[in-house]
């Protein structure tokens, strides 16, 4: 229970389906603020007793587990780390990874517990062969499904989304009003929990150093200096103060971040679609695909709000025997960096996910 | 009927004070007005000051009501020291390891915004303050100190502190002496004035000032008290009406007071027969523990003699201390993992720490706290739930490490 409206109204549906509940606050900082701050709807004192006066109310116990340091471990310095290696990830599906459903999860389990239900907009379904799948929650503009996409089968038999089935937010908030919970009309949370003003660039810079670097077109050309790459994501169009126009006098967007050579690689909008994805690093969520390497159609989704995409997957593996899914939409991408996770569907259900760790242009240079 | 192992935290009510609570807030007028009804009012308040200055072996004068333990620790410890620098620079606060966070937030507050300077006594593997340091600091810096604040008995882990040495030591040196008693106030006899006349204390510095609280023996919280010895010089850190000889100005609040005053008359009543009763109690569920499982420590001094007669204080192995306290909260039993905070997010104990434990030690750790309304059935069903607690808080183990989940 963070705090927020949907755990809130989760924990009071499991109650109601008749389940044990035990509420948990996930401790996720060793030094918490005291109040709420923006849009930030977690993670703090505030949120806290935000989180048990919901707990009190709907009459289960409550308690503050602390996973600070796994936390700062696993997320934290993991997300630091990526952007130091120029790649882009995103913190919310570590953390499902590695601490709301591994590590939370294995406690859970070890003291007895059966599952661990939480707020997120998803749906876990048996399917037609009897394994259990992950499916987009019914509330379209709320589905989380794409943060929950590295759940592995063992994770979804433990997981449990009262929300799923819900059409919309509105009605979550309409039935915690409904119920007295306080936290009805709290705001919700947009950035990233551990950074407090939503300044993530301000707070990378604070941690990996900010030092001035060249800006590059395709053809290596410096065009242009700024105060440090990780400050750029891919399809970037402004604050870029480049000096010298491009010659077809087009705006020019940011195609690439190399941190490592602290350069950020400008271009034009054409140069950032992306023909072909692929990553080394992928996981099944629920059952695998019975062939993977036979190739299949599915859409790819390369953000948490972006749209699905038509493509076509399938596993490849080189001489050396390193596998890579490799997919290719059926138009080209925009925006696409390496680390992003690209999650896998077919119709409503997740059927995997990979981090991107190579992409292929639509436009080859000098096109 | 759940069990209540955490007097630590709380206890519950006497009923003596609820009743003497209810019956005072019945009593109409503000103790300070001139009027019958404010007479009254004030006969209430000062005889229930009376009642409690006896059981400290002190006079009502030296009775200060204060809004809670931590107020009158933050009064003694601040007031002190402004009082300290009126007349010199004596920049030093002498403070063992592993206090309350009443005392380390607030001396850390004076050395962050007043340039007070810590001297921080080690603890020895039992907790105990180590006297050889404290002897050395005071005779190296005795004319730059300000005060000396200690607990008498440490809340955690309940090691009784060589207080009457440490009154002589400081009398001697001309320093004065704050003692926080939260915790072991209506456990242990406390005689200010026998302290301050057997320690030899001059005026102003020895035992001078002393906290105590309403709610660890079975009265209202909302009030605390400060003792504080007539020869003691302080500067108030709430300025007013000049109610308390102008220490602490305010309203004063006549039913806590009174329920106070109640709590403190019934515990006091026969303390040293209750002290045996609950120690013999702690003692079976100290035995009964070590004998139940395996890898279970206990954290303080083995010697019973030198623990608070209600503290049982353990390590257990690979286990998280909160991981155990859900168990048996879901047993029925409460009990703590150290003192509560505001966050009720779970650190490992500073006093574990001090003490040289290890933070995987800390985090295992588990305190159990008798009262005054503990009964041996408590204990029974103490021991009861704590193998099953035990074997499955061992399986969930140490949210630290790796998870079969990880990739």
């Amino acid at each position: 229970m963070s705090g927020g409206v949907d755990s809130a109204v989760a924990a009071a549906r499991a109650v109601e389906a008749g389940h044990e509940v035990v509420g948990v606050h996930l401790a996720l900082s060793r030094m918490p603020g005291t109040l709420r701050t923006g849009s930030r709807g977690c993670c703090t004192i505030e949120d806290s007793m935000d989180a048990q006066r919901a707990a009190n109310l709907l009459g289960i116990p409550y308690y503050v587990w602390d996973f600070s340091e796994r936390f700062k471990a696993d997320v934290v310095d993991d997300f630091i780390a990526e952007y130091s290696a120029g790649r882009t990830p995103n913190p919310c599906m570590r953390c499902n990874e590695r601490i709301k459903f591994a590590a939370l999860l294995e406690k859970a389990l070890a003291l007895g517990f059966d599952a661990v239900a939480t707020g997120h907009y998803a749906k876990v379904v048996t399917g037609d062969s009897g394994a259990l799948e992950l499916h987009r929650a019914s509330a379209e503009a709320k589905d989380q499904s794409y943060v929950l996409g590295v759940l592995t089968a063992e994770q979804l038999a433990h997981a449990y989304f009262p929300l799923g089935d819900t059409p919309s937010k509105a009605l979550v908030r309409e039935e915690a009003a409904r119920r007295g919970l306080s936290v009805a009309q709290k705001p919700d949370s947009y950035d990233i929990c551990f950074i407090p003003d939503g300044d993530t660039k301000g707070w990378l810079a604070e941690r990996v150093g900010t030092e001035t670097g060249e800006i590059v077109d395709r053809s290596g050309a410096v065009v242009g200096t700024h105060e440090g790459a990780h400050a750029f994501t891919v399809g970037q169009r402004r604050g870029m103060r480049l000096g010298t126009p491009a010659a077809d006098g087009k705006p020019r967007f940011v195609l690439e971040v190399r941190l490592k050579e602290n350069t950020v690689v400008v271009g034009p909008k054409e140069a950032l679609a992306i023909g072909v994805i692929a990553g080394s690093r992928f996981s099944w969520a629920g059952l695998a695909p019975e062939d993977p390497s036979t190739a299949f159609a599915c859409e790819v989704q390369i953000r948490a709000h972006a749209d699905p995409v038509p493509a076509v997957a399938q596993t490849t593996t080189d001489a050396a025997g390193a596998t890579e899914l490799v997919v290719t939409p059926e138009s080209p991408l925009d925006g696409v960096a390496p680390g992003q996770t690209a999650v896998i569907y077919v119709g409503t259900r997740v059927l995997g996910q990979f981090t991107i760790d190579r992409t292929v242009s639509a436009v080859p240079v000098g096109a | 009927m759940a069990v209540y192992l955490d007097h630590a935290a709380t206890t519950p009510m006497r009923p003596e004070a609820v009743e003497a609570m209810v019956g005072a807030m019945r009593v109409v007028g503000n103790p300070a007005s001139i009027h019958s009804a404010g007479q009254h009012a004030k006969r209430v308040l000062e005889e229930s000051r009376e009642r409690i200055a006896a059981t400290l072996g002190v006079d009502g004068i030296e009775v200060v009501f204060t809004g809670n333990g931590t107020e009158a620790v933050n009064l003694a410890i601040k007031g002190l020291w402004w009082s300290r620098q009126a007349d010199a620079a004596r920049r030093r606060i002498i403070v063992p390891a592993g206090e309350h966070h009443a005392t380390v937030d607030t001396v850390d507050w004076l050395a962050e915004h007043e340039g007070a300077v810590i001297d921080e006594v080690p603890l020895d593997e039992v907790g105990r303050v180590r006297l050889d340091v404290l002897e050395a600091l005071l005779a190296e810096h005795a004319a730059s100190v300000a005060l000396v604040t200690m607990l008498w008995a440490n809340n955690e882990v309940g090691t009784i502190q060589p207080v009457e040495e440490v009154a002589r030591l400081t009398a001697a040196a001309g320093v004065p002496l704050h003692l926080d008693a939260v915790s072991a106030y209506g456990q242990l006899p406390i005689d200010v004035r026998a302290l301050r006349r057997d320690t030899a204390a001059p005026r102003g510095a020895g035992l001078v000032a002393l906290s105590v609280s309403a709610h660890k023996i079975g009265g209202p919280a909302g009030i605390g008290a400060l003792v504080l010895d007539r020869s003691a010089s302080l500067e108030p850190l709430i300025h007013g009406g000049g109610q308390q000889r102008k220490v602490r100005s305010g309203t004063q609040d006549v039913a806590a007071a009174a329920g106070f005053a109640a709590a403190a008359g019934a515990v006091h009543a026969d303390l040293a027969a209750d002290a045996v009763r609950t120690a013999a109690l702690r003692d079976r569920l100290i035995a009964g523990a070590l004998a139940a499982v395996d890898g279970v420590r206990l954290s303080g001094d083995p010697d019973p003699a030198g623990r608070l007669p209600g503290n049982a204080h353990f390590s257990f192995d690979g286990c998280e201390g909160d991981s155990l306290l859900f168990l048996l909260d879901a047993a029925g039993v409460a009990v703590s993992t150290g003192s509560a905070c505001q966050a009720g997010v779970p650190e490992p104990s500073h006093v574990l720490m001090a003490m040289g434990r290890s933070e995987a030690d800390a985090r295992g750790a588990l305190r159990i706290t008798l009262g005054h309304d503990s009964t041996d059935a408590d204990v029974d069903a103490f021991l009861a739930a704590l193998p099953a607690a035990h074997a499955q808080a061992a399986k969930a183990g140490l949210a630290a490490r790796a998870t079969s989940f990880d990739r």
